[in-house]
């Protein structure tokens, strides 16, 4: 039986690296890729509590989770095909409308 | 022997999450992506959330990786290649401030106690699989579960209307 610590601290590792993705790149999709690795982390975490818990409920959140991140993967990707239709770029420098 | 499967596991999946935000390529990443979630869904099994480990493929491997696949296809990225931030300064904050996140993670982790140490608590025979789970999802969490279909009827009337070409 592996400790629940240690799937707490691959799950810190991994959202640490989505983080990281998110900061250094510019490529929107590598970015979009570095939310979707940060909420597979945060997923991790719930599947290693409900273990420990003895509880269903955080597979049950997890479930919603990824129905939010299937959701929002549909919607992000539209955005990005509409942002590249008018920017014609995938840099995400180049979205600086809004930008003071 | 657990152990040694976690940890390559654990190994595998840091690795590719690394490979996911250093590769030039789009596609590289997104097949990198797919190495991560597969052995994510491996750990979900050890966890005992088998139905769950199964959506993972289906839904993250499957369904939402082949459609960033079809968006990297159809920009057709693999021309303007911009790879990773150029600010010198900006790239070495976000590594620093990254380790920070880990470092605080770990102390966070080391100082909570979770139960008795050592001793898990036992679980019933089907804990994790299809049918329990969704027990749970059509009784309890049945509001839940109706907001989702709710969103993702959101979800699927907004990709529609922003990708619709202008007319």
């Amino acid at each position: 039986m592996v400790p629940v610590t240690y799937y707490l601290l691959l799950s810190g590792i991994l959202f640490a690296i989505g983080v990281l993705g998110f900061l250094i790149r510019r490529n929107v999709l590598v970015v979009f890729m570095s939310i979707e690795i940060m909420l597979n982390a945060a997923n991790l975490a719930f599947i290693a509590f409900a273990r420990e818990m003895g509880s269903l409920s955080g597979q049950v959140m997890v479930f919603l989770v990824m129905t939010v991140a299937a959701a929002e993967a549909g919607v992000g990707l539209a955005i990005i095909i509409l942002f590249y239709r008018n920017k014609k770029s995938a840099n995400v420098d180049d979205g600086n409308l809004m930008k003071w | 022997m657990e152990l040694a499967f976690f940890i390559i596991l654990a190994l595998v999946a840091i690795a590719s999450a690394l490979m996911v935000i250093l590769q030039k390529n789009p596609v590289y990443s997104a097949l990198s992506l797919i190495v991560t979630l597969g052995s994510i869904a491996v750990l979900f099994i050890l966890q005992k959330a088998f139905f769950l480990a199964f959506i993972q493929i289906i839904v993250y491997a499957g369904a939402i990786m082949i459609l960033f696949i079809f968006v990297i296809m159809l920009l057709n990225l693999r021309k303007d290649e911009f790879g990773p931030e150029k600010r010198k300064l900006q790239r070495f904050f976000a590594v620093v401030f990254s380790l920070l996140l880990i470092v605080e993670l770990f102390v966070v982790v080391r100082n909570t106690l979770f139960g008795k140490a050592g001793e898990s608590m036992q679980v019933a025979e089907d804990f994790g699989t299809a049918s329990s789970l969704g027990q749970l999802l059509f009784s309890t969490y049945l509001f839940p579960f109706e907001i989702t279909s709710i969103l993702l009827l959101i979800a699927m009337i907004g990709a529609l209307f922003l990708a619709r070409r202008e007319e």
